[in-house]
């Protein structure tokens, strides 16, 4: 609030010197030049500004590398992501040198002309060679960027089947990720929205024996350094699994299935550990510090403090709740991602348990509710996933409304 | 040809004045002039563009002090904020609203549809456009279309609320988010009829620059803004209507049952009967009008600048021919990038590689733009009126924006880039607050033609500095925050503690973005306040070559009281000087293009 009464103040001063200016204007003497085009007087001064300008750009541009700089995602926690953030450095660096050029060059220009009477400009309608030079140039530079550019894209989409990687399903639904395991057969079992039943909440086709041992969880393990390929699917509308800690990102299209693959490098325990990361959660918690206590002043829950895991999160908007549509990722050793594994319920049992339960009336009647997957949740164990309480607030806010 | 047309339209307009008279109605509502149409579009999107603003502000509210309580709020959402806390789903309405009203009502009808309306038949030398009619029902059914996008803001469910570029499908489903209801109905109702006003719009500049130039005035003696509006109104022409098409499958997907876009969907525990649609063919269609839409506001911005530039800088624009190929060049490729807005919508990836190198192809016209601008301004005399500060405030976030879109054009580095703030601080830059500076410049240097006033320059100069400095304060640390992974469109990032230092962030940018927008209320002062008391304009205030400063500054229907003038040169003889170096007319540093050519000047290829 008191940063909003500043903005307030702010304009009102804005608003005064406006003012302030309209009376010196004003009281201007009738002799003066009231032609309202710019005269010396002014070409001198907006040719000053002009000049202040480029410098408060390198300001900012010094400023923002020096002060958000270190807001650029952690070294990359994938194979290909190394080979992304060379390409981004390469890119990076060669556009700072040609805005710092460019920018510097049209601003020094308009201090350095700025209109004099009687001064001469120079005609100048043409020049050929200058122009070939300033074509050929960017076309050089960006023959080797788009070279470089489209061997690391073939490089990353170009999924080699040949090291097998492990099948994942990625299922996206309003406003939460599921996950689904292929199992022992590495293939996923076949699926579509049409078999929506119940507990079997994927639509999982139950006569595919492929689908038998497929697993499915709320929370991503994936085993380190072993290639993992996502296949995506939508139960509703477009989300987009992005993957910023790896960078991938794939979109999730209802009615059809895409695929993204990559290699995870650092398991979630390496990351906590590393030294940017160290870092990284120690300025959040001291912003959740502070924002704690205004929070507890007003009488209200305080912030937990937070430890950094990987997160998946949806980048197309969704709906309302589309901001808050998370999965936490955990990568671990090949033995901890196993033994995680190996106490996941199999979809086979999963449905075996179902028609066990058929029996029971309350269960018939949970039948008719399969409104969102997340409220006929009770099969599913594994509870320890973060996401369970603000998947309830994604849904009150929808019922609020 | 265009001689050939010239003639009848001649004979008939020298009694022109005598035989009609006008009426109030006939003058200022459904006027056939093209100035006074010129007039009613640049309101029409002044007025649509303080509506898009200040929904900008209200989100930025949101963003950097989320789910807080404002009286602002609570006044002007209603029922949307209670208690004054902003709704997620009115947020994103307001995103979406903000996008549509900014693309279209502003940047596209407000910039292109007033300068083209304006400049096209003063700068060729036509008493009109081809049809002043059609003209007329251009700009109603713009002003309809307005009518009902406003309109969608007040009904029960919520405007449409699934973006600006409505993917379904979220926009085809009411039981998704509310907006995709009447909203979304009435939003589609409206593009629609904008589709039609813009199509009619762009065949009657086409028609009018095809045919109805001066004598002499070869397409090569064009000023670089005559050739921006007419290669703009050839990418409408070839592009809207893909997204008429589009609008139209998504109605009849909502409305009839049909699958165009839509397959295999579970929503609110049912199984919807759709299937063997593909949302990614709505996205193919919506981008094939969509990347050629951001030429459609950029290229008027760029021929606005270019006339300007030259004029203040008393030089002939540097370069005419190769900007004339550039503007070609960006209009061609333009039509062969839009791929590049979907390098992770699952289509095949080489797609993606043909996308990534026609869209990094169309950085080398672009480069060369910015690099004659640069060097127009070389060795100048440079006259800092508002409109050419303004003109150079658009070269510089013209540069800023378009580097950065050398990464997202390059489908490797856009996977982890692509719809997060950086691609927000992208398009803002190279296209919204490029396009807006040509429109203010536009308005500055062309006032004088339009009113017959002046506008008060220091006012301007309050304008642009606080505007200038303002804009990249807003965009320049999002690249910042995008490029750390923070997504676009998200009703609060306090989801995600991982993001929590970057609060800071948004409240600066929301800080420099309030500043900015009351900056704006400078301008909106300057320009109301001088339509009624501004200094009365002279003949040529700005001491310029084309054609437009040849009419008196009275409007008249028919443009010029006598004959029409000829042309003998181009837009571009600024200090020209003869071979015994003095200028071509004496004590004056411009040769309008109606001199014919004098003894002893050199002739150029024009």
């Amino acid at each position: 609030m008191t940063v909003f009464l500043v903005i307030i103040v702010l304009a009102l001063l804005a608003v005064t010197a406006w003012q302030i200016s309209k009376i010196f204007q004003m009281s201007k003497r009738p002799d003066a030049d009231t032609s309202q085009v710019a005269n010396d007087k002014d070409n001198k001064l907006n040719g000053l500004l002009m000049l202040g300008f480029v410098i408060f750009l390198y300001v900012i541009t010094i400023y923002c590398f020096w002060e958000y700089g270190r807001f650029y995602l952690p070294e990359a926690a994938s194979d290909h992501g190394s080979e992304y953030d060379t390409l981004m450095f390469v890119s990076i660096a060669l556009i700072m040198f040609v805005q710092i050029i460019t920018q510097g060059l049209l601003h020094f220009f308009a201090y350095k002309y700025k209109g004099e009477k009687g001064k001469r400009a120079l005609f100048y309608a043409d020049n050929d060679k200058l122009e070939f030079i300033w074509t050929i140039i960017p076309v050089i530079t960006l023959a080797g960027l788009i070279i470089y550019g489209l061997f690391t894209w073939s490089d990353i989409m170009n999924v080699d089947m040949e090291e097998d990687p492990m099948v994942v399903e990625l299922y996206a639904y309003q406003f939460a990720w599921r996950a689904r395991y292929a199992g022992d057969d590495n293939t996923l079992g076949k699926a579509n929205v049409r078999f929506i039943e119940g507990v079997n909440q994927l639509g999982v086709d139950e006569s595919d024996s492929y689908g038998k041992d497929d697993k499915i969880v709320t929370e991503l393990h994936l085993p380190v350094n072993k290639p993992v390929l996502f296949k995506f699917r939508s139960q509703d509308v477009l989300h987009s699994a992005y993957f910023p800690f790896f960078r991938a990102q794939m979109n999730v299209v209802p009615g059809m299935i895409t695929q993204f693959g990559f290699t995870p490098t650092i398991t979630s325990e390496e990351m906590r550990q590393s030294e940017y990361m160290v870092d990284k959660v120690r300025s959040v918690n001291e912003v959740r510090k502070e924002r704690s206590k205004a929070l507890m002043a007003q009488g209200e829950p305080t912030l937990d403090s937070y430890e950094f895991d990987y997160f998946l999160l949806c980048n197309k908007i969704c709906g309302q709740a589309h901001y808050n549509m998370q999965m936490k990722i955990v990568v671990e050793s090949e033995e901890e991602f196993n033994a995680w594994l190996e106490e996941q319920q199999t979809f086979g049992a999963l449905m075996a348990s179902q028609s066990e339960n058929v029996d029971r009336p309350e269960d018939t009647a949970g039948d008719g509710d399969t409104d969102t997957p997340a409220e006929t949740r009770e099969d599913m164990e594994e509870d320890e996933n973060t996401e369970e309480p603000q998947e309830s607030d994604a849904v009150a806010v929808v019922e609020k409304k | 040809m265009s001689a050939i047309a010239n003639a009848p339209a001649h004979d008939h307009h020298d009694d022109h004045g005598h035989h009609h008279k006008e009426t109030f109605i006939t003058k200022y509502i459904f006027s056939q002039d093209h100035k006074m149409i010129a007039k009613q579009y640049l309101i029409t999107g002044l007025i649509m563009g303080i509506i898009g603003i200040a929904m900008s502000i209200l989100f930025r509210i949101q963003l950097a002090w989320p789910e807080q309580s404002f009286w602002i709020f609570e006044a002007l959402l209603g029922k949307w904020a209670p208690d004054g806390v902003m709704t997620p789903s009115i947020y994103l309405a307001l995103v979406t609203i903000h996008g549509t009203i900014m693309v279209f009502f502003v940047l596209t009808a407000g910039l292109s549809g007033t300068f083209s309306n304006l400049l096209i038949p003063l700068q060729i030398g036509a008493r009109d456009m081809a049809s002043g009619f059609l003209n007329m029902v251009s700009y109603w059914l713009f002003f309809l279309s307005s009518v009902i996008m406003i309109s969608s803001l007040f009904v029960e469910a919520g405007p449409a609320s699934a973006g600006w570029t409505i993917y379904p499908p979220l926009s085809a489903l009411p039981q998704a988010i509310g907006g995709s209801g009447t909203g979304m109905t009435l939003w589609l109702v409206s593009m629609a009829i904008f589709i039609a006003s813009s199509l009619l719009g762009s065949l009657n500049y086409i028609v009018t620059v095809i045919n109805l130039r001066t004598p002499g005035m070869s397409m090569t003696r064009l000023p670089l803004t005559i050739w921006a509006f007419f290669v703009t109104a050839i990418i409408g022409v070839v592009s809207f209507p893909v997204l008429l098409s589009a609008a139209l499958l998504l109605i009849m997907d909502r409305s009839f049952g049909t699958s165009f876009f839509l397959s295999d969907i579970f929503i609110q525990g049912e199984v919807l009967s759709h299937q063997g649609g593909s949302p990614v063919l709505f996205e193919h269609l919506f981008w094939f009008l969509g990347h050629p839409e951001v030429y459609i506001v950029l290229l008027p911005a760029l021929g606005i600048t270019s006339e300007i530039i030259a004029t203040n800088s008393r030089k002939p624009i540097f370069g005419y021919r190769a900007m004339v190929a550039s503007i070609l060049a960006i209009a061609f490729l333009s039509t062969i990038v839009w791929g590049h807005h979907m390098f992770v919508s699952g289509m095949n990836p080489f797609l993606g590689s043909v996308f990534t190198f026609t869209t990094l192809l169309i950085a080398i016209p672009s480069a060369v733009k910015a690099f004659n601008y640069i060097t127009t301004l070389w060795k100048g005399n440079l006259q800092m009126n508002p409109g050419m500060l303004f003109s150079i405030g658009l070269v510089s976030t013209f540069i800023t924006g378009g580097l950065t879109g050398i990464i997202l054009g390059d489908s490797t580095l856009d996977i982890n880039v692509h719809d997060t703030y950086f691609v927000v601080a992208h398009f803002h830059l190279v296209m919204g607050i490029s396009a807006l500076y040509g429109l203010f410049a536009g308005v500055y240097h062309w006032f004088p033609k339009m009113f017959g006033r002046m506008m008060n320059k220091n006012l301007g100069y309050i304008h642009f500095w606080i505007t200038a400095v303002g804009a990249y304060g807003v965009f320049f640390p999002m690249h910042f925050i995008g490029i750390a992974g923070l997504p676009r469109r998200y009703y609060t990032n306090t989801e995600f503690p991982y993001f929590d230092d970057y609060a800071d962030v948004n409240v600066i940018i929301t800080v420099a973005a309030i500043i900015t927008a009351i900056a704006q209320l400078v301008f909106l002062y300057n320009f109301f306040g001088s339509i009624f008391y501004g200094k009365k304009a002279v003949q040529n205030p700005w001491k310029s070559n084309t054609l437009e400063w040849t009419t008196p500054v009275e409007h008249i229907h028919g443009n010029w009281p006598g004959k029409i003038p000829s042309v003998y040169r181009w837009a571009y003889d600024y200090s020209k000087t003869k071979e015994n170096g003095e200028y071509v007319i004496e004590g004056q540093d411009f040769v309008p293009q109606t001199v014919p050519l004098q003894e002893n000047e050199e002739e150029l290829n024009h």
